[in-house]
């Protein structure tokens, strides 16, 4: 009770310091307040400080740019919703999770989901295939990228570039599923396109869909069939952006133009290659699950070189019913792809400040 | 003098040769499902897929533009692709826009919210569970739509974008009295609308080609989306079968394998069609995206 006085008390004082102070004779009024109540009000103002300014400012701050802050509520609410609520979700590879039961009814069994998944024989291939696949992606994309923009650079002709260039960014804009269906068309045993040349020039034909051998190079062709345009775009705006005199001075210097992208062109493109092939990186233990859903689906033949975690995951799920284990299995992923993440982009940022996307 | 421009010159020829020959091979695939969606079944059956029909038919497209499939689907991926792009377009511009204003305190704070979904996420399982048994959404159009509805690269691209936009401009319609929202819609968008409709692309592009979500959420065939027919079509040659037998009693050879490819055209058809205007947006946005990193 009367600590809540003195309290008080102080309160008021130090609000009447803060006026006296603030008012232009404050330094010869604070010498009449005395001593006492001033180590009074130090002692109060240290342990209320913090809060009070912490909350004063933060409430002032919103109230300041309400309508900024309103402008982004609905889009934290769906990723409060869709992607924070999930990350509570992990609790899932703890559980015997029966759907039924649900979160709070199943059995907690601690490590189990994940003793289970690692003592399996599909753990090392799927993380290999995973890691293997997107490694030949990142390395098909990058080289396919760089050679065919330093030819569509190259060349001439203003409507050939343009035409080129719609036409190989095209297979951008497909679907997975419409690509399935392209691979059907050319791979097909007896049907397909692939097949019906091969045997149309006496050859043997392949049964592509049941040699599993085959699928990581089918899978890399793909890829860069699909997404070279993307990547030349990206080389192109960064080949635009080189200066014209360097190549203008390597002409009078006898360079030819083999020379010019060996020793100008290429030696540019390092730092944009460097940052592609790390923000990739930091991706590597996410495999691509549209693709190879798509294309591979259920047909087991292909799963020695094709099933990556994802699939892996999607299929415990589904056709297993197993929720604790491709639970488990997820957030196995995403811890390996978090510390991936952070890695790369650490490296990112060593590397080049401005280039980090957040 | 003369032995260097003859070997420019012959590097040029390889140079036209081989980004003829890639885009040669990128579009061969169309050529090839066009194709084999215009042959006779029974053509198709012997001589396999080819790139020029051995023997025409359009029964294939006939037959699959007679039942209600096709139509529904494509119904149901209009509707999933323009509420989940206008949608996209009014969360991401508000969102993009707070966080590009140098005075708002918190951006960072806001902005990292968004960076944590890309380093983790809970996984499909928890995804699952959330949306088919906490929100009910199995068997609706918003498990289609709503959880694709943010993605924190396009707000990130957009914020980007925003921020250059001269200050002035916002600057002196707040000294007349406008307030946040009135000079996002009559000031920042306007000024900002060849980005606003290249993420806008990207966005219906994302919605359009969706059938992931549909694997996960629906089943009931009335709400399959257009690619989410392709899947099912690829799945269970059946499933194209019955498609045409709904109302094909009389047993001729069921045209299976052209009605997938005939029903792969009609779900592309819109992309190709729009394609040439598509693509100019795509490229300023990928370059956008690309050089700021």
């Amino acid at each position: 009770m009367i600590k809540a006085i003195i309290k008080k008390q102080a309160t008021q004082q130090c609000a009447l310091k803060d006026k006296l102070i603030s008012n232009r004779r404050g330094q010869e009024l604070e010498i009449l307040i005395g001593d006492f109540m001033d180590q009074e009000c130090a002692e109060w103002m240290e342990q209320t400080k913090f809060r009070r300014n912490v909350f004063q400012s933060v409430f002032r701050e919103l109230a300041r740019n309400k309508y900024l802050y309103l402008l982004t509520v609905p889009g934290l609410l769906f990723i409060l919703i869709f992607n924070y609520i999930p990350m509570l979700g992990v609790y899932v590879a703890f559980l015997d999770f029966n759907p039924i039961k649900g979160l709070t009814g199943s059995e907690f069994v601690g490590l189990r989901n994940f003793d289970f998944f690692f003592s399996g024989l599909d753990w090392p291939r799927v993380t290999f295939n995973t890691i293997y696949l997107n490694l030949l992606f990142i390395l098909g994309e990058i080289v396919s990228a760089i050679v065919l923009a330093v030819v569509i650079n190259e060349i001439g002709g203003k409507w050939f570039k343009r035409v080129t260039q719609s036409v190989i960014i095209l297979p951008f804009f497909i679907s997975w599923a419409v690509v399935s269906i392209f691979m059907i068309a050319l791979l097909s045993s007896d049907t397909g396109l692939i097949n019906n040349t091969l045997e149309a020039m006496g050859l043997q034909s392949i049964s592509f869909y049941s040699s599993p051998e085959a699928w990581p190079g089918i899978l890399i062709a793909i890829r860069i069939w699909k997404s070279a345009g993307y990547g030349t775009i990206i080389y192109l705006a960064a080949m635009a952006g080189i200066n014209n005199d360097l190549y203008e001075s390597a002409k009078i210097d006898g360079a030819n133009r083999l020379q010019m992208i060996r020793y100008i062109t290429l030696p540019l493109m390092k730092s944009i290659t460097i940052l592609l092939v790390l923000l990739a990186l930091g991706k590597i233990f996410y495999g691509d699950f549209g693709m190879i859903y798509a294309l591979v689906g259920d047909n087991q033949f292909l799963y020695p070189t094709t099933d990556v975690i994802d699939t892996f995951v999607y299929r415990s799920l589904r056709t297993l019913g197993d929720f604790g284990m491709a639970s488990a299995v997820g957030l196995y992923q995403s811890i390996m792809g978090l510390i991936l993440i952070l890695i790369t982009n650490k490296i990112v940022k060593l590397y080049d400040r401005d280039a980090s996307i957040y | 003098m003369k032995t260097r421009t003859w070997s420019d010159k012959l590097l040029l020829g390889i140079f036209y040769i081989a980004i003829s020959l890639f885009a040669l091979v990128c579009i061969l695939p169309f050529l090839l499902l066009v194709s084999s969606s215009m042959t006779d079944e029974l053509s198709l059956i012997q001589n396999g897929y080819n790139l020029m029909p051995q023997k025409f038919s359009f029964e294939a497209y006939k037959l699959i533009l007679k039942t209600d499939v096709i139509y529904n689907s494509y119904l149901v991926t209009a509707i999933m692709t323009l509420v989940g792009t206008v949608l996209s377009m009014i969360v991401t511009s508000g969102i993009a826009y707070a966080i590009s204003e140098r005075r708002l305190k918190y951006a960072g704070v806001i902005s990292f919210f968004l960076y944590l979904t890309i380093l983790f996420n809970g996984g499909l399982v928890a995804y699952y569970l959330l949306i088919v048994k906490y929100l009910h959404m199995k068997d609706t159009l918003w498990a289609l739509v709503l959880p694709g509805i943010l993605s924190p690269y396009y707000v990130y691209m957009l914020r980007n974008f925003f921020r250059t936009v001269p200050e002035a401009l916002s600057e002196s319609a707040r000294i007349d009295g406008a307030n946040d929202f009135t000079v996002l819609l009559r000031i920042i968008i306007p000024v900002s609308l060849p980005a606003m409709s290249t993420i806008g692309l990207f966005y219906a592009i994302g919605f359009w080609n969706e059938w992931f979500r549909a694997l996960l959420f629906i089943e009931k065939p009335d709400l399959y989306p257009l690619q989410y027919i392709i899947m099912a079509i690829i799945r269970n040659l059946d499933f194209a079968s019955s498609m045409i037998n709904s109302n094909q009693q009389i047993a001729t050879v069921v045209p299976a394998l052209s009605a997938r490819m005939a029903t792969t055209v009609v779900a592309i058809g819109p992309i190709i069609f729009l394609y040439p205007f598509l693509q100019r947006y795509f490229i300023r946005g990928l370059v956008m995206g690309a050089v700021k990193g």
